[in-house]
């Protein structure tokens, strides 16, 4: 078996473990690192629901291996609230009512983080095509849209606080 | 859907990836963006025993303007062609199209390189590429070589490139002086290849069509140039009977595969469609 | 210092009872990746397994070599239908009277079907050794259209049943036969039509689809050698069916079997049925004495576990000349593939499709439905409907349709004409249904007037008229009444065992409260509505009300969740607990106040002493005096159970109108609007009640406009991939808009009617009749599903449509 060391920066720990060059992304954090957030819906790049964070960029990460994070930041839906605090996507899911099984929830929220962060201020149809590589079954996406929308103006208010 | 086994290489610069190649052999297969061949590796319709990944081969990524070159780097991914201000400025077709291609995190990923290099002509870049007369940069074991996209795609899954070759730059020129250009694509749902896409850039000189490109999408073997189709329109002033005579032309050279979604008669009526909306869309979009 | 006295409304709404449209109390843990799905459980020593699978869809198997796979370093064991068959386990009965093959034995009938399964260290291994198991096929004649399924020299496909004239549900006519099954009256529907002036027929075809969860179906067994108690995590909407099925099936007895529905990733009928990688999986436990996980694959997923529909309709309608429904026919193929493994109610091999006469007063009422195996996946589940009542308000609909067209009414005329009066409930349809409640007229108008369908119509008729517009614009109109909550066990069982639900609530001293269900929520936020009622009913916040489902060991047995049955039928076992918790309490507040209970009344969370507000016990005092000192001769204790049994079904409408404009030049289609009413009689949570309809519009949308399992000859089935397999992405779903009428269901504890389906079944139909509105100016009268912009295009081309 063609096992690496492969050292990254996960939600913020800085970690070094062995894996074997096979290693799906998703399999190594759900089974290697305990992180279950990041879900497998259908292993083909389609439905987005192990989307997770690399260097600043949404990725699938079924379809990404774990030797490639090597040297990475990588940031799950478990790293997402800041000391306890929900992050202002988690709280707009929430309160918008953006989830019903929660199962392609890690994923909307992790691809909400980072699009809202390369778009602070979309319009509704950017935010739809923004969570395009994000499959739903249960919302029929009206509410997460909207929760991408309360999620755009609660980061704007916090910017002006901070500013 | 697990991939088979292979050992992992990530070199650091493209003469160390060609040397990788060139001793590793048949058995090697280059990772880039890794959506077509991962998929592939699960279903076990590809085992290579090594993977050679030019994801960290900085000279691969980004755009660099030599001249009145715009040198594309292989690896440059889609949304950083998206984002990139001087194809926006000078090609942007590319720019458009390329927020056609898959969804958002696949575009983090998948590279025009990749897309151009794979040979499938359900890939846009390929159209793309012809629609733009771009020159592919090829690393080999012999140094490097230009050919042009005209002469790169030969077949399905057959390009100019050996085993052991790396695409390494695409080189586009500017775009004539307020040309007008459109990527229309049919495709079932985001994330789709193309049922049918047709590319077109055109300039206009005293109202007349000084410069016409018309390329196809996933309608034969290759992605394909619409010489004929071109001809109707050049040195013309375009009206709509022209343009429908050069759809019909464009339908003429289509040879597409059967799937879900359509036949060969739908696909083909399809690309005339296509032509024909890219065209007046291109047209409106002249300066 | 006194706290200010709290008005009623502020008791009212601190409650965040019935009506309230509260946030969800389970959000909390999925918002932060901390849901518990059956594949993030690790149990220490677990093994992987994993299936082999037949490459062709009807062959013999000459040879199965497991030698190269158990040679894989790591792989613990490889199993087919001969290792099981000792067991006796290679075999199981399915929910329908047939039975399944578990792992294929001798022959295979489907493509992708189990052959072996592998158990090997980590799911990698079990890959390796999964491609290095080798079979021999010898390959035979493959039947996949069910009509030539029942031609007289068609393959013999099921050769286990040899000779077999009488199956589950009657007599056998020929070897690929099931059932034939009828309801209604044969002769007075014929009288109908042989009196009418007025008849239409059309044929049809519901596609086979499947309801394709995010979450595919998997489990973790475990099984402990020493205790001989087996314990199973599974993806399964009836946790208490499948350990009876279990129980049964492994010798275990039940009490040592506990089967836990854990956080599910959605449902929709995919994960009601048992599937042979759960038995295997367990088998391979209590080989083994190690915990075996089974996660089942995308590709797996859309092959062979629960499609839906398949059925090949057709539909005749009487009328008299001014569009008075007479009589209504319906004859029906229904392809079940391999093995009958229909998840109905035990005496309906249809399910409730017999609702096929609709909102409609219908005097005279016939349907047969004839079930066939073909070389396909076993299935037959309801997808986000109840049992086949997709298929019956596709078939009604459409027939009201090409009935108005034949007489050229509008689809709203006719309706109008046809409903069944509000007046006239509880209504006993032709089939024998009895109807609780509706006002279809009320919400018919209501509708129209929204969207202002004679504005639609008169641009229409002008786009119509114009050659060079581009679209073809077209309206549909659906008004369908849906059946819900099986149901009374008079008649609905599955294995025998009454479909019932059950609720038991305890409150503790502190006067907060959990209450335990039968049912299991896949994403409907029973956690959060549950609580509601039980809010209301016992004057206790449901935020401090915990609501547990789905581990066989502390819930109640109960049938599950499916055929929109939670609210109908367990959420009435909920307020019918709470009522018998608040008649203790009763006693208990009169003790405590020193009156008789019938001095006291009720209000929002205490009983007061009538004409005195200042005298009162709440819930909370009372639930602590129910540990401390209950009246001489009382329990002490506050808690209750309830087991449910529905006296009727419940029956939600709605009034559905969608506009669609078709590109002349592709065939693609654009939904410009699409207006949902919904009447589900009493609402909990119109938030969730929102959320359920945008959710089940949009698998309608799915289903109606793009979703297909398409066979070649050889029975391969093409596109089991999410690339082929249409899920819309936000943007390709349209937006949606909703509104409501109420209408209490007057049989139900609280008058609710279950919602979560009514969109999935009442938009179907409406995208079809919008689609064949567009081209009902050049006398099409029905286009087959799914409404994809090739096969529109091949409309337009038949018909001579060009831009």
């Amino acid at each position: 078996m063609a096992k690496q060391i492969v050292k990254m920066n996960l939600n913020g720990q800085e970690i070094e473990q062995l894996v074997d060059s096979r290693t799906l992304l998703v399999h190594f954090l759900r089974e290697q690192m305990n992180l279950t957030g990041a879900h497998i819906g259908c292993e083909t790049s389609h439905c987005g629901a192990c989307t997770v964070d690399i260097d600043g960029e949404s990725v699938k990460a079924c379809t990404h291996l774990a030797v490639q994070c090597d040297g990475c930041e990588v940031k799950t839906v478990e790293g997402l609230a800041d000391g306890g605090i929900l992050h202002a996507v988690q709280e707009a899911f929430y309160e918008e009512h953006g989830l019903q099984c929660g199962y392609c929830t890690p994923g909307m929220l992790m691809t909400s983080y980072r699009f809202l962060q390369n778009n602070p201020n979309p319009t509704e149809d950017e935010i739809r095509v923004g969570l395009s590589g994000n499959l739903c079954r249960c919302t029929g996406y009206q509410n997460i849209v909207k929760a991408v929308k309360s999620a755009a103006v609660k980061l704007q208010q916090k910017e002006s606080a901070t500013a | 859907m697990i991939p088979p086994s292979f050992e992992y290489h990530r070199p650091s610069s493209v003469e160390e990836a060609v040397g990788l190649l060139s001793s590793l052999g048949s058995e090697a297969k280059i990772l880039a963006g890794g959506h077509s061949l991962l998929p592939m590796m699960k279903l076990r319709f590809a085992e290579p025993e090594h993977l050679v990944d030019i994801n960290r081969i900085p000279e691969l990524k980004g755009v660099r303007v030599v001249g009145d070159n715009i040198i594309i780097g292989a690896m440059t991914s889609e949304n950083a062609v998206i984002a990139d201000p001087v194809l926006n400025e000078k090609v942007p077709l590319l720019p458009e199209a390329a927020k056609l291609i898959a969804d958002p995190q696949v575009r983090n990923r998948g590279t025009i390189g990749g897309d151009i290099a794979h040979g499938d002509p359900a890939n846009d870049h390929p159209a793309l590429a012809l629609a733009c007369d771009a020159i592919m940069t090829i690393a080999g074991p012999n140094g490097t070589r230009q050919v042009p996209a005209s002469e790169f795609f030969l077949g399905t899954y057959w390009t100019a490139l050996e085993e052991t070759d790396i695409l390494t730059e695409i080189t586009v020129k500017a775009f004539p002086q307020g040309a007008g250009y459109a990527y229309k694509k049919l495709k079932r749902k985001t994330g789709d290849w193309a049922t049918a896409a047709c590319a077109v850039v055109v300039a206009l000189s005293g109202g007349s069509v000084s410069h016409i490109r018309i390329t196809l999408t996933n309608l034969g073997p290759t992605a394909l140039r619409a010489h004929d189709a071109e001809s109707v329109l050049m040195g013309q002033s375009v009206n709509d009977d022209l343009i429908r005579q050069a759809a019909a032309k464009a339908m003429e050279i289509c040879d597409p595969a059967e799937d879900l979604r359509g036949d060969a008669e739908y696909k083909t009526a399809m690309a005339g469609q296509m032509v024909q909306r890219a065209i007046n869309e291109a047209l409106a979009k002249v300066s | 210092m006194n706290a200010p006295v709290k008005t009623p409304e502020e008791r009212k709404a601190e409650l965040q009872g019935m009506g309230d449209s509260r946030l969800r109390k389970e959000d909390a843990r999925f918002i932060q990746g901390k849901g518990q799905y059956c594949d993030d459980i690790k149990l220490p020593g677990m093994l992987h397994m994993d299936i082999v699978r037949s490459p062709v869809a009807h062959g013999r198997i000459k040879k199965i070599n497991k030698d190269p796979a158990m040679a894989i370093p790591g792989v613990h064991a490889v199993l087919t239908a001969d290792d099981l068959k000792p067991l006796n386990l290679h075999w199981m009965p399915t929910l329908a009277g047939d039975v399944a093959a578990v792992l294929a034995d001798e022959k295979v009938h489907f493509q992708m079907q189990e052959v072996a399964i592998v158990i090997a260290d980590d799911r990698y291994i079990a890959a390796d050794a999964v491609e290095a198991v080798e079979v021999e096929y010898e390959e035979l004649s493959v039947v996949i259209d069910p009509y030539k399924a029942l031609e007289p020299d068609a393959p013999v496909l099921r050769e286990d049943l040899a000779g077999k004239t009488e199956g589950a549900h009657g007599p056998r006519d020929h070897h690929n036969h099931i059932f034939t099954w009828e309801a209604g009256d044969k002769s007075a529907a014929d009288d109908a039509f042989a009196n009418a002036p007025v008849t239409v027929s059309q044929h049809m075809h519901y596609p086979r689809v499947h309801p394709c969860p995010l979450e595919t179906c998997g489990c973790v067994a475990s099984f402990d050698p020493v205790k001989g108690e087996l314990t199973t995590w599974m993806t399964s909407q009836a946790p208490h069916v499948v350990r009876t099925v279990v129980s049964m099936l492994s010798g275990v007895p039940e009490s040592k079997v506990r089967i836990i529905s854990p956080d599910i990733g959605g449902g929709f009928g995919n994960k009601v049925g048992v599937y042979p990688g759960y038995v295997c999986a367990i088998v391979s436990s209590i080989v083994l004495g190690r915990p075996v996980k089974w996660s089942e694959d995308r590709m797996e997923n859309i092959s062979t576990t629960a499609f839906a529909r398949d059925y090949h309709m057709d539909g005749h309608l009487a009328a008299t000349e001014d569009g008075k429904i007479l009589g209504l026919k319906v004859d029906v193929v229904a392809d079940h593939g391999a093995f009958d493994a229909c998840a109905d109610p035990t005496k309906f091999p249809a399910g409730l499709f017999h609702i096929c006469s609709g909102s409609y007063d219908i005097p005279a009422a016939h349907c047969s439905v004839k079930g066939v195996y073909t070389n396909k996946a076993p299935g037959g589940v309801a997808y986000r409907c109840s049992f086949r009542v997709t298929e019956a308000v596709y078939l009604i609909e459409r027939m009201v349709d090409v009935l108005a067209q034949k007489l050229d009414m509008d689809k709203a005329e006719i309706r109008r004409k046809n409903f069944i009066r509000k007046e006239q409930f509880p209504y006993t349809s032709a089939f024998g249904f009895e109807y609780d409640s509706g006002d279809y007229h009320t919400a018919l108008e209501k509708v129209l007037d929204a969207v202002d369908y004679d504005a639609l119509r008169a641009e229409q008729e002008q786009k119509r008229s114009d050659p060079n517009c581009p679209t073809l614009m077209g309206i549909g109109l659906v008004t369908f009444t849906e059946i819900v909550g099986a149901g009374p066990s008079k008649i609905c069982d599955i294995l025998g065992v009454g479909m019932f639900d059950s609720c038991e609530i305890r409150i503790h001293p502190t006067g907060s409260a959990i209450a335990r269900m039968g049912t299991i929520t896949q994403g409907q936020g029973h956690q959060t509505t549950y609580a509601q009622i039980i809010a209301s009913e016992l004057g206790i916040p449901s935020e401090v009300i915990q609501v547990e489902e789905g581990d066989t060991s502390t819930a109640p047995y109960g049938l599950g969740t499916y055929g929109s049955r939670s609210t109908p039928v367990a959420g009435a076992a909920i307020a019918m607990a709470a009522r018998k918790i608040h008649a203790k309490a009763k006693k208990i507040a009169a003790h405590l106040l020193e009156v008789a209970e019938g001095d006291l009344d009720w209000e929002i969370d205490r009983f007061k002493v009538r004409g005195n507000d200042e005298q009162f016990k709440t819930m909370a005092d009372i639930a602590w005096a129910a540990y401390n000192q209950p009246p001489e001769g009382l329990e002490p204790g506050l808690e209750a159970v309830h087991y449910y049994d529905p006296p009727n079904f419940t029956y939600p409408f709605g009034i559905y109108l969608c506009v669609v404009d078709i590109d002349k030049g592709t065939g693609e289609s654009s939904i410009r609007r699409f207006y949902a009413l919904d009447d589900c009689g009493t609402r909990i949570n119109p938030m969730i009640i929102d959320g359920q309809i945008h959710g089940g519009l949009t698998e309608g949308f799915a289903v109606a406009m793009g979703q297909q399992m398409p066979f070649d000859e050889q029975g391969n089935l093409m596109g089991n991939t999410l690339m082929d397999y249409f899920l819309p992405t936000a943007v390709e779903t349209p937006t949606w808009e909703t509104d409501y009428t109420v209408t209490p269901s007057p049989h139900h504890p609280i008058g609710a009617k279950g919602v979560a389906e009514s969109p999935h079944v009442g938009s179907i139909p409406t995208f079809t009749s919008a689609v064949v509105d567009a081209f009902s100016h050049l006398g099409v009268t029905h286009i087959d599903m799914p409404h994809t912009a090739y096969r529109i295009w091949k409309k337009l081309k038949e018909e001579g449509v060009q831009l």
